[in-house]
């Protein structure tokens, strides 16, 4: 039987099993790994490594990939709230 | 303008106005908002991704990378560390070196940490990056930037978001007369005529986010912007006349009775 371990997924702690890689837990969360940055322990993984890098107990994962942005936070919709017709 | 193509490191751009992906209502909206503008570079955020609800749909399934250039930034990045974290990280999502380096100094302004920004560059062009720094207005630092590697330069018009317009034109000219790179004047645009101004000053592109997402109808929005910066591009190319506080007549007095 696989052995339990626990690691943490983008900062929340996950059950995976013993000799599971990275690849496998990708695909296990349904995630296109032609489409994401992962980070294990702070190492940044080669995509091609996904599949040979196994995770221990304890690793840290951080699983990253591109959203909308073009500034530095994200202000939502109220911004249309203020609406000056001039600033002079 | 068909061969008034922007080249920086090698890459060409037919669009010289460039647009964040931040803020839209959802996807479809961004989509249309970009396809609207016209623009072939599009900026990106680097984020987690939400294991929770993989249900969520994925903004690379609407802009097609085949057909836009992503450039990912290091938005939300306050330390040198963090922003050349994120750009590594950008790297590896992505496929190319391109990032639009952002190392921010303040929340309240979004200001760029110069100081940073100057080092972050230094680490990542080291490392292969072709680096495009959203830098202040400052054209010392232009040059540094330059000076480091940085194949164009992207200083603001006004603060993030703020739509306040170009706050300080004569320092951009300086900019455009200091460093001979590509100048893509960043953040700040308002309205149509703001991103026309940039170009007609000599900007060589206008990257803006919230003046179209922003915007009521950031469709149309978009559209005004596409145009905006054509003309301005079109005026600026074909060489104003000089301003006089005196009329010049334009009708001929000769032949008059």
């Amino acid at each position: 039987m696989e052995e339990a371990i626990q690691i943490q997924v983008n900062g929340e702690s996950r059950v995976w099993r013993s000799g599971g890689t990275v690849g496998e837990l990708l695909r296990e969360l349904n995630i296109r790994a032609d489409r994401v940055a992962v980070e294990l322990n702070l190492e940044i993984l080669d995509r091609n490594d996904f599949d040979r890098r196994s995770l221990t107990p304890g690793d840290r994962l951080e699983i990253l990939s591109f959203i909308g942005g073009g500034s530095p936070k994200d202000h939502n919709r109220s911004i249309r709230s203020i609406r000056w017709a001039t600033i002079v | 303008m068909g061969d008034d193509r922007l080249s920086i490191a090698g890459r060409e751009f037919k669009s010289r106005l460039w647009v964040g992906t931040g803020k839209y209502k959802d996807f479809v909206e961004t989509q249309k908002a970009i396809e609207a503008s016209g623009a072939d570079v599009v900026t990106v955020a680097v984020r987690r991704v939400n294991i929770t609800d993989r249900s969520k749909e994925n903004l690379l399934d609407y802009i097609d990378p085949k057909r836009y250039t992503i450039l990912p930034n290091t938005a939300g990045c306050y330390t040198v560390e963090d922003a050349v974290r994120y750009a590594r990280l950008a790297r590896a999502a992505g496929v190319s070196d391109l990032v639009k380096l952002e190392v921010i100094g303040d929340e309240r302004t979004l200001f760029p940490d110069t100081a940073g920004l100057i080092e972050a560059a230094k680490i990542l062009i080291k490392e292969g990056f072709v680096v495009l720094p959203y830098t202040n207005d400052d054209p010392i630092v232009a040059k540094k930037l330059v000076d480091l590697g940085c194949p164009a330069v992207m200083p603001l018009a006004a603060p993030i978001g703020s739509g306040l317009g170009i706050r300080n034109p004569y320092n951009l000219r300086i900019i455009m007369e200091t460093v001979h790179v590509p100048i893509i004047v960043d953040a700040g645009v308002g309205t149509a005529s703001d991103a026309a101004l940039a170009m007609e000053y000599g900007a060589d592109a206008v990257l803006m986010n919230t003046a179209i997402a922003g915007a009521q109808d950031p469709i149309a929005m978009a559209e005004a912007m596409k145009y905006a910066v054509h003309a301005g591009r079109l005026a600026f190319k074909a060489g104003r006349i000089p301003r006089k506080l005196y009329a010049t007549a334009s009708s001929p007095i000769e032949g008059m009775l």
